[in-house]
């Protein structure tokens, strides 16, 4: 959203006053667009209280590439970090939902769009196995256009690592629920955020594998209208359900309590 | 700028030198194995003069050469009694994957790899080596099936990418290499992958990682194709940004190995594994076969132990 008191919506276009987006969890009023949110931002709406501790905030990502394209990969990491104020495109946060004690990761996908590198995967990796140590279920809000090129390959493998980590969550039996926030496409989708014991998403989230462009350069097509949006994910039987924003927290919240086994609140 | 020769310029001297050999194969000339060594020689001496000139963009051609052996090519020269397998069942039969039971230095494995078409027909049927969600199901299936039967698996990867089309997405691609991704990383039984030609991102890795990652001289593995890459971040697609792209990505086998992410590079014969079939598969066969004895002298734990160390090996950070 632009600075000063007054946006337009970039669904509906209506002119609307900020904070009413603001404390309307940004959503617009008008037409129930759900505004892309920041890391934190999202943190703060789901944890108890607002309240969370960040974890492995020390890991930074190195341009061992030496990639430039029309930019530095040095320079666009450094512009990111100074934009978002964070070390890299997801954070990892402990806190409690609805009492429970729970691991959160959001993505930020002003950071790169989002894009999962080394510090990305080795983040996603260690959150799981964290809570697998602390015995505790862990929760993924995806937002990322996928594999970060500047990395090359070492980003590709990153879909295994966090694949792997995931897949021993699963054997410890601990939930894992991913929500997937728009966009969340490429390596992201075709890793981490497919493998929740649910998989749900915000409504009209672009999600996906390839991004809709190829896919249009490649059938030499016009898409059909909602395809690779979160209902058209829902109708295929690819997600367990589309939420919205305002009843997140106590889906979440519901969802924990019967995988925990836990009737009493 | 100059005009950079394209691979199948640079290569003009060798095809020409090869055919001779192939003409003097079918002949009567008493000299003829003379002559051929001698040639064979004039081949190598012309390689050695082409492989410094060769940049990223050339051994992406290399990779993609039409005459480089395929999953089946190794298939049919390094195993007996191949039975291919079809179906994922769940959907459909995907062409662009090879799946089935085989002998392997006289023990049953699991072969399983992308297949491109030699022929146009070909090529469409197998959908250029580009596997739907059916592909990633089916190696799914038979990788489970070796490991219900304690037989290892071997991978072949050869593919552009996994197909960006929309009953691709409908049926969950990303879904199912996800799951792939999941259920290899703990499949109790060893897996050898061979990235042989072209490692085109998701779609190689859906059926192109385990315990051992072995690549030949000339293919590559690339998070995007070199195209693509120009295409999004030069927004150009270009030779000249198409080069920049394929050198910035570090795709070559060698900066693979150097990374940690190959754990063996295997040579091609001079002018390239579409030059010398016979040396190329020769080459495969001993990498592959010393590779599987000794993994399959691990326990099983010890097996799954290494191959999460592996996976958690992976990636280039610092901790401030």
């Amino acid at each position: 959203m632009n600075e000063g008191l007054w946006t337009r919506c970039n669904n509906c276009q209506k002119i609307l006053y900020k904070q009413d987006i603001i404390d309307n969890l940004k959503v617009c009023p008008q037409c129930n667009y759900h505004f892309r949110l920041g890391a934190l931002e999202r943190l703060q709406q789901l944890f108890d209280d607002g309240q969370f501790e960040l974890l492995d905030q020390d890991i930074y990502p190195v341009d061992f590439l030496g990639f430039q394209d029309q930019q530095k990969y040095e320079d666009r990491l450094k512009d990111s970090q100074k934009k978002t104020g964070l070390p890299e495109a997801i954070v990892t946060a402990r806190g409690t939902l609805g009492g429970l004690p729970v691991i959160i990761q959001a993505m930020e996908f002003a950071f790169m769009g989002g894009s999962m590198g080394s510090v990305v995967g080795e983040k996603v990796a260690r959150a799981a196995e964290r809570a697998v140590e602390e015995k505790l279920p862990l929760i993924i809000i995806s937002c990322s256009g996928g594999a970060r090129m500047q990395e090359g390959m070492m980003s590709l493998m990153q879909m295994i690592k966090t694949a792997a980590a995931l897949a021993r969550l699963s054997e410890a039996r601990l939930p894992y629920i991913s929500v997937l926030a728009d966009p969340t496409t490429g390596g992201t989708t075709a890793s981490f955020a497919m493998l929740g014991d649910i998989n749900i998403a915000e409504p009209n989230a672009l999600i996906g594998f390839a991004g809709p462009r190829v896919i249009e350069q490649t059938i030499k097509e016009k898409l059909p209208k909602g395809f690779q949006r979160a209902e058209f994910l829902l109708a295929h039987g690819m997600l367990d359900d589309v939420v919205e924003r305002k009843y997140l927290r106590n889906y979440l919240i519901k969802a924990l309590r019967l995988f925990l086994n836990r009737p009493e609140a | 700028m100059k005009e950079k020769l394209d691979f199948y310029s640079l290569e003009r001297p060798i095809i020409a030198l090869k055919e001779q050999i192939e003409a003097l194969e079918g002949s009567e000339d008493s000299n003829r194995r003379e002559k051929i060594a001698a040639l064979k020689a004039q081949i190598e001496k012309e390689w050695e003069k082409i492989v410094p000139k060769l940049t990223a963009v050339h051994i992406v051609q290399i990779a993609r050469h039409p005459k480089r052996p395929y999953t089946l090519d190794y298939i049919k020269a390094l195993f007996q009694d191949f039975m291919e397998f079809h179906g994922d069942r769940r959907f459909a039969d995907d062409p662009a994957i090879v799946a089935g039971l085989a002998f392997y230095k006289g023990q049953t494995v699991a072969v399983i790899g992308h297949q491109k078409g030699r022929t146009t027909k070909a090529r469409i049927e197998r959908n250029f080596g580009q596997p739907n969600p059916e592909g990633y199901r089916k190696a799914l299936r038979i990788m489970q099936m070796a490991e219900k039967f304690g037989f290892p698996v071997i991978t072949f990867v050869d593919t552009p990418g996994a197909y960006p089309g929309i009953g691709a997405e409908e049926r969950g691609q990303a879904e199912a290499i996800a799951y792939n991704l999941k259920v290899i990383s703990r499949l109790k039984t060893p897996i050898v992958n061979v990235i042989i030609g072209e490692g085109g991102s998701g779609g190689g890795l859906g059926i192109g990682f385990g315990d051992a990652l072995l690549m030949l001289e000339y293919a590559f593995y690339s998070v995007i194709s070199p195209e693509g890459c120009a295409a999004i971040l030069w927004k150009d697609q270009g030779p000249t940004a198409v080069e920049q792209a394929a050198e910035n990505l570090g795709i070559r086998a060698q900066k693979l190995f150097e990374l940690g992410i190959i754990d063996k590079l295997i040579p091609e014969p001079p002018g390239g594994a579409h030059i010398d079939h016979e040396t190329t598969f020769k080459n495969v066969d001993k990498h592959l076969g010393q590779t599987l004895k000794k993994l399959q002298q691990m326990s099983l734990d010890d097996l799954l132990a290494e191959r999460y160390r592996k996976i958690r090996r992976q990636g280039v950070f610092e901790t401030k």
